[in-house]
């Protein structure tokens, strides 16, 4: 399925014949083989969920963190290199920080996601250094705006994407563990978060209680589905 | 003309002044006197306006150094005018907040405050105040400027949350003539304006029609 450029694909300031730029292209590839990040927008705010997966037993629970909190009303969860991810969080942190110093308010959340659009595409534009190797989305809940959601992928772009909150915790848990290939990954840790009415406008990592409810509906669900496989045999 | 210029008293063409501003229940009124003076004995212009228009919505007030006052409010304006790419009109909080980043981080050369008020869709009706060290500070109702020792009272006695705007108006227009009655570096006409949900209307109140109280 992958094409290779010959020749056209040693640096991101190259142009291939048929105009594509490979190095972009290779960058998002990294980001189809990471494991999943989604995130849902309902109409009292936005749930992010990722599939973290665990490389080692002797890691901590909660290490490793893929979900990022960005100013108080913002979060983002990443798929793809997670040091790329890291460095684009404080990318991220820095200019929602500029611009509450300038401006005496929370960033908006397009503005933000244009700004570090354009920084992840600046790196895309020289041979001098690579392109980052993660999508992220970006998402906010405010009373104004409501709730809103962004994806910015390695090649710059960012564009925009409803049940209430805590009805969604439970089918996003769902979804990572329908997700979940047991044969290729062994363990995962499902990492939660939400923003939203119900947390008041602030991004935070969704209470263990709550994550243990969604945990359990989503293992009952899947059970429920290979039961009813059963059957139809 | 000679300029006698002792430490107290500003460089130059000074806004020695009477600003204020109220909010009223809806809405905001900002105004102020149309007096300019150097060394406090010759007044320089008698129709000066002090009330900018830095946004739809947004107005600001200048007291101190004229030449300052105007050079912060060019530059605030000109900064404000970017957020028209964003999707909504900017908060009254950018633009003072975008003048107090400009009066702390000079500081040692400018000499100007101002009162920055308006109206928009998330927190409704503002008064902001920056102050000439580069406070910035929210407040229901304020007064600047070297007129303002004398209304500080009745300021404090008329002032009620919630008027009508015709209240407000009527509020405004006298503390200003009262400040104007006694300042000597404040005086010529009263320059107001209305700022609400709908819109932006300004009133002039010339010297001659300007409310009289008992004494005179």
């Amino acid at each position: 399925m992958s094409s290779i450029g010959t020749g056209y694909d040693l640096s991101a300031s190259t142009f291939s014949p048929d105009g594509r730029v490979f190095q972009v292209e290779y960058a998002m590839k990294a980001v189809e083989n990471s494991s999943t990040a989604i995130a849902i927008r309902c109409k009292d705010g936005v749930v992010f969920g990722v599939e973290k997966l665990v490389l080692s037993k002797l890691y901590e629970e909660g290490s490793n963190k893929r979900i990022f909190n960005i100013d108080r009303h913002v979060g983002m969860a990443v798929a793809g290199l997670l040091a790329d991810a890291r460095s684009l969080s404080e990318v991220a942190r820095e200019e929602s920080s500029n611009f509450r110093m300038n401006y005496g308010h929370d960033i908006p959340l397009k503005h933000l996601s244009d700004r570090v659009a354009m920084y992840v595409h600046a790196y895309t534009l020289y041979s001098a250094v690579r392109p980052f190797g993660c999508s992220f989305i970006l998402g906010s809940y405010d009373k104004d705006d409501g709730p809103q959601l962004y994806m910015v992928d390695p090649s710059g772009i960012s564009y925009m994407k409803d049940m209430t909150c805590r009805e969604l915790v439970k089918e996003v848990a769902k979804i990572i563990y329908i997700v979940h290939d047991e044969v290729k990954d062994k363990a995962f840790e499902l990492e939660l978060s939400w923003v939203g009415e119900v947390t008041n406008g602030r991004h935070v990592l969704v209470p263990k209680d709550v994550r243990e409810e969604a945990e359990k509906f989503a293992k009952d669900s899947l059970e429920e589905e290979d039961d009813s496989d059963e059957d139809n045999m | 003309m000679e300029r006698r210029c002792t430490g107290s008293e500003v460089k130059g063409v000074s806004t020695g002044t009477t600003i204020l501003a109220a909010i009223y229940d809806g809405g905001v009124v900002i105004g102020s006197d149309s007096r300019a003076s150097i060394g406090g004995e010759y007044v320089s212009s008698k129709t000066i306006n002090k009330v900018i228009q830095v946004h739809d919505r947004i107005f600001c007030c200048m007291s101190g150094s004229l030449a300052d006052a105007q050079a912060v409010t060019k530059a605030a304006k000109f900064q404000l005018s970017f957020h028209r790419f964003m999707e909504r009109p900017p908060l009254v909080i950018a633009a003072a907040t975008i003048m107090k980043e400009l009066c702390y981080k000079n500081k040692e050369d400018l000499q100007a405050g101002f009162i920055t008020a308006g109206w928009d869709h998330r927190h409704g009706p503002q008064v902001y105040v920056v102050s000439l060290g580069g406070m910035l500070v929210s407040q229901p109702v304020t007064i600047g400027g070297s007129g303002s020792t004398y209304i500080y009272g009745y300021v404090d006695a008329k002032y009620k949350p919630n008027m009508s705007r015709e209240e407000c108006l009527q509020f405004a227009t006298n503390a200003l003539a009262l400040a104007m009655g006694r300042d000597n570096v404040s005086g010529g006409v009263a320059h107001l304006a209305v700022i609400s949900e709908t819109g932006v209307e300004h009133v002039v109140v010339p010297g001659n029609k300007l409310p009289r109280f008992n004494h005179e």
